[in-house]
């Protein structure tokens, strides 16, 4: 991730191992070896909260890349998963907690998660494109309110604290590298997950229903099907992200999915780029490093160390505006300019 | 048009006649013990149901902005509550500094106005009919805004003070109960800012539903809101009226902005606050539609204060639920187009 | 020239986190982002000046403070606490600000034992009474001590025999409620209702209406914009009960708040580690030494909570770091037993701290005045010593109510 060349691969094909270019063999073996130098900082907080954040914003480029649909509930969706962990598993709050065995807490909080996505998802794509914004900004807000508010489920302000993962396999999964592995292979998967989904059928036909949903109607696609199940796909990867996050930072309370959180996963996602499942993952890894450092950066560069919001904004601003591929296509304008054919002066398309 | 909508929907019509009846008794009758011991003090449901009204007029005010910008140009404005929370700080600046809070409103109607036009003019005429950029740019701005308001006028809050002779209560003619000692009648104490500001929200909803329909620019954005390319194809300066509506919405968000500060207060988070209110608002009644904004609002005033008198501990989330509820049953809103 | 530290500035956060020198290096955390930026700015002054005191040393040794910034969520205080305890590598932290941040940092700190944590000015409960860490100070009280000594003055002096809540719906009013309906119910009084608002709520203008008008005050538990607004509609409305203040309710931010809802402030009495106007040496001074190291637009008038809570913890820090010689070897032994016995002579009254490393101090019963610029502050009535987390009730008894709720603990003239 850290790697761009595996950025420019943006419409490469790579299905087949031999097909697989080099700039994928060389950001993962980058990845598999960090360990080996990295502090236990970078590897758990840098890289993993990339990876989660990675993964939470994967399933809203998902929807708005290959669906046009900017649902703003995904951060919602994936602390709904890391309460329900919170929940039926184990945590300092005996009173509510369960003390469910993983195997049955996790399908739980997916399953729970993937249900809340679907119906959100009915209720957004009843009306199109643009008002999806608005309902799900709704939805993230009203569940915010809702878990500072109930005590008997969500245990209100608090929330819940002292949430481990499993000993599984006798590893302490919260064991800096054991955790980077962790989240590493789950990022990876859904990364992989995400980009066979967008070139098979469903995917294509999701694609389709972006450009055109009248044809497709006439095509005889369900397009209302399609959009739904769009979401409870992409209810998975953030759920898994939710449950690594309220893992990692070991509690979970109504400031976790947010409004401040629910916008920054459309900020990270906007800022990589909507167009390849490597977006997101770039967008987070910038927006970890920022978070971590804009207090050194801003001192720095002479600036009060308080306007770390301001920084993401203008950024933000600075992407949409001039970039509206995010990073992603920052990188593609890059590479294009070194490919003008130096005869014609014009674009030669890689195909 | 009453016969004919009385002809249209006859089930409807009883309904809301009897709803009318229902709702005329429990505001002037005095009640009865059944009814207090059913729904409280009759204090109680009066002024939860005035204040519904009044903090609705303040809802309106916010979101007929939103959603003019939104029904004439398709853009999603995120930045309306940054807006509403740029209007609040001038006001109070205007206020403090001239001593005059009337003057605040028209100083932060045109301050955040002309900001409008800018807005429009430098950053959403560069992309016009991309709706998802245009909205993204709205949020991006968003951020800024708050950060630098936040940078320049601090985590105070900000109080804008009404004058003299508008502050307190006032009585009004509303009988909530009987003295039981010597039978005398009691009136309802009400505060009067919130009664003024609930009269000026009528004048101005009033004001522009007049404008839309009677008015030659009115005509042109009523157009516009049905078809745009058709509008823009039959020679109207349609950037014109892109500039006009959007300077008027952000002028009407920063005039809010002078209302909230005075019955209740301007600081970091207001505008996400009322972003939100304005999003609710706009889903409940109709996107695009003036008179649903005014329908969702009184909707979603009464529902909070209701909420926060009989069930406080989910009154933020019942505004929710409604919209949820409308969603469901009527995508567009109750008085959208489908 | 820029760049360049900015890269290494990038640079560094691939690399292990470097042995330390010989200058000591403290991290400070502070909500310096969002909503409760203010009161974080005034948090680091407090600690700024006690550093300045020091001429920056301590037992020997160069202070290098390194801040971390929070938005006051939990989850923001665990990864700027990771930050500058695995990257950069500090010995000692100070902070935080908020609640639910202090027991988010009580849960890290027992995962980093060779680190010292010493809380800023985090006032929730749990944080040290229930699992309390090894290596986690607090030398401020938490929200039920600062409550203390309120509920019998309102009771024997004011003479309010019934009281009427009205407060946040979270944790930390939960414990002021609890400290004041100890104290009161067992002088004799009675809370006839409890309501609970949701935090956040901007338009009370129907709550008002219900609120009971057959008490002899109101006791209101807000904050911040909630507290403003509710005053601005209080008056609005015409209302005129005595009303009885939180230790939120009179704090800085809502006394400097801009308007004139703050006026039906004047009056009010109230309770919390500190009282503005005190007459005492010791105060005097340390609020002439806050005005003095700050010019006046870059601080509070007189130094808020959040500026004496840091600055207690960072004096605690220094003169045990002198005691011990700067000397922290030993998993920092000899400075954590130091700390765990100091006598704070502290600006707002002598601080010692119990066997879970929590203060016991002085609490302020105070009056809210008007002073001769206009500006309000709050005015010394009673002084309450020595108050331990548990109130004075045997320990077990204190825990048997529970966590502190929505209507946990029941008001009882004796328990």
């Amino acid at each position: 991730m850290a790697d761009p060349a595996a950025n420019g691969n943006t419409d490469s094909g790579g299905s087949r191992i031999g097909r697989v270019p080099a700039g994928y063999w060389l950001a993962g073996a980058f990845l598999l070896v960090v360990p080996s130098f990295a502090s236990n900082f970078v590897m758990y907080q840098i890289f993993g909260w990339s990876f989660i954040l990675g993964m939470i914003s994967l399933s809203l480029m998902f929807l708005a890349g290959y669906g046009g649909m900017f649902s703003l509930a995904q951060m919602t969706v994936a602390g709904l998963a890391g309460y329900v962990v919170a929940i039926c598993g184990t945590s300092a709050i005996t009173d509510i907690s369960q003390n469910w065995p993983w195997y049955i807490n996790i399908p739980a909080a997916l399953l729970i998660a993937a249900i809340f996505a679907t119906i959100v998802g009915w209720l957004a794509v009843r009306t199109e494109g643009i008002y999806t914004i608005m309902i799900t900004l709704a939805v993230a807000s009203a569940f915010f309110y809702f878990t500072r508010q109930n005590y008997v489920l969500f245990n209100g302000f608090s929330g819940f604290n002292g949430i481990f993962p499993p000993q599984l396999f006798g590893v302490d999964w919260r064991n800096p590298i054991a955790f980077y592995y962790l989240a590493l292979f789950w990022a990876v998967f859904w990364y992989l997950a995400v980009l066979y989904v967008s070139r098979s059928p469903m995917g294509l036909a999701l694609q389709g229903i972006r450009d055109n949903p009248r044809r497709m109607a006439a095509l005889g696609f369900d397009v209302t099907l399609h959009r739904v199940a769009a979401y409870t796909f992409a209810a998975f990867p953030a759920a898994i992200g939710g449950i690594l996050l309220t893992w990692q930072s070991a509690q979970i309370s109504p400031g976790t999915a947010g409004i401040g959180p629910v916008i920054d996963i459309l900020v990270i996602a906007v800022i990589g780029g909507l167009r390849h499942p490597i977006g997101p993952f770039v967008g987070a890894f910038v927006y970890v490093i920022l978070k971590s450092f804009s207090i050194d950066i801003l001192v720095a560069l002479g600036m009060a160390g308080e306007r770390f919001q301001l920084l993401i904004g203008l950024g933000f601003l600075a992407i949409v505006f001039w970039s509206p591929d995010g990073l992603l296509g920052l990188w593609a304008k890059l590479r294009d300019l070194n490919r003008r054919d130096p005869l014609i002066g014009r674009l030669v398309r890689r195909l | 048009m009453v016969r004919r909508f009385a002809r249209a929907h006859p089930w409807w019509s009883i309904w809301i006649a009897v709803a009318t009846l229902v709702l005329l008794y429990l505001i002037f009758a005095i009640w009865p013990p059944w009814l207090i011991a059913l729904l409280g003090k009759k204090k109680l449901f009066l002024n939860s149901l005035f204040n519904g009204i009044t903090l609705g007029s303040l809802y309106f005010l916010i979101a007929s902005g939103f959603t003019l910008i939104f029904g004439l140009m398709r853009n999603v404005n995120l930045a309306h509550g940054s807006l509403y929370m740029l209007g609040g700080y001038i006001g109070y600046l205007v206020g403090d500094l001239t001593g005059y809070w009337l003057l605040a409103f028209p100083a932060a109607f045109v301050a955040v106005g002309l900001f409008g036009i800018l807005l429009q003019y430098f950053v959403f005429r560069r992309m016009e009919g991309e709706d998802i950029r245009q909205t993204l740019v709205t949020l991006g701005i968003s951020i800024v805004l708050a950060d630098i308001m936040l940078w320049m006028f601090g985590g105070d809050f900000y109080n804008i003070s009404p004058p003299s002779w508008l502050s307190g209560p006032m009585d009004t003619f509303f009988v909530t109960g009987v003295k039981r000692s010597s039978g005398e009648l009691i009136y309802l104490k009400y505060p009067l800012v919130r009664i003024a500001i609930l009269i000026a929200s009528i004048v101005i909803g009033v004001g522009m539903w007049l404008a839309l329909n009677r008015t030659r620019i009115g005509m042109l954005i009523r157009a516009g809101v049905d078809d745009r390319d058709i509008l823009s194809a039959s020679g109207i300066r349609i950037q014109l009226v892109f500039v006009a509506v959007f300077a008027f919405g952000a002028g009407l968000a920063g005039m809010a902005g002078v209302v909230g500060g005075t019955f209740q207060s301007i600081a970091p988070g207001e505008d996400i606050r009322f972003l939100l209110a304005s999003l609710v608002v706009v889903i409940v009644g109709g996107m695009g539609s003036i008179p649903g904004a005014a329908l969702g609002a009184v909707i979603i005033g009464i529902a909070e204060q209701f909420g926060s008198v009989y069930f406080p501990t989910y009154a933020v989330v019942v505004t929710f639920l409604i919209m949820v509820l409308v969603l469901a049953f009527r995508p567009r809103g109750l008085l959208g187009r489908n | 020239m820029k760049t360049r530290t900015l890269l290494a500035v990038l640079a560094a956060t691939f690399l292990t986190a470097t042995a330390h020198a010989q200058t000591l290096k403290v991290g400070a955390l502070a909500t310096l982002e969002g909503t409760y930026t203010a009161l974080g700015e005034d948090g680091m002054r407090g600690l700024r000046l006690a550093l300045s005191q020091a001429n920056n040393m301590a037992g020997g040794r160069e202070i290098e403070i390194i801040v971390a910034g929070t938005d006051a969520s939990p989850d923001s205080a665990v990864r700027a606490a990771r930050k500058v305890v695995e990257q950069d590598g500090v010995e000692l932290l100070i902070g935080p600000l908020s609640g639910s941040e202090g027991i988010a940092l009580r849960d890290y700190s027992k995962t980093q034992p060779h680190v010292t944590f010493i809380n800023g000015i985090s006032g929730a409960q749990e944080t040290t009474f229930v699992d309390p860490s090894e290596n986690f100070f607090r030398f401020n009280m938490d929200g039920a001590q600062w409550s203390a000594g309120l509920g019998e003055y309102i009771y024997n002096v004011k003479g309010y025999e019934t009281i009427a809540t009205i407060a946040e719906d979270y944790s930390f009013t939960y414990t002021q409620v609890l400290g004041l309906a100890l104290g009161y119910c067992a002088a004799g009084g009675e809370i006839t209702e409890r309501i609970w608002v949701p935090l956040g709520t901007k338009d009370f203008a129907s709550i008002i209406a219900a609120l009971p008008d057959d008490v002899d005050a109101l006791y209101l538990g807000l904050g911040g914009g909630d507290a403003v607004n509710f005053l601005n509609q209080y008056q609005q409305a015409g209302g005129d009960a005595q009303l009885v203040g939180g230790t939120i309710m009179v704090d800085g931010t809502v006394l400097s708040s801009k308007g004139d809802a703050k006026n039906a402030l004047i009056g009010v009495p109230s309770s919390g580690p500190q009282a503005d106007t005190w007459d005492d040496p010791n105060w005097q001074a340390f609020v002439k030494a806050y005005q003095d190291e700050f010019p006046p637009d870059q601080r509070f008038p007189s130094p808020s909570l959040m500026a004496t809570g840091y600055y207690n913890a960072t004096t605690a820090a220094v003169s045990c770091l002198n005691e011990v010689g700067g000397d922290l070897s030993d998993g920092q032994a000899a400075f954590r037993s130091c700390l765990s016995n100091l006598v704070l002579d502290a600006p707002n009254g002598e601080i010692k701290l119990d066997g879970n490393r929590q203060a016991i101090g002085t609490n302020f019963i105070s009056e809210v005045v008007e002073l001769e610029d206009g500006t309000l502050a709050t005015q010394l009535v009673k002084i309450v010593p020595n108050v331990n987390q548990t109130l004075g009730i045997d320990p077990e008894t204190f825990a048997g109510f529970g966590v502190p709720g929505r209507d946990v603990p029941e008001c009882k003239s004796s328990y």
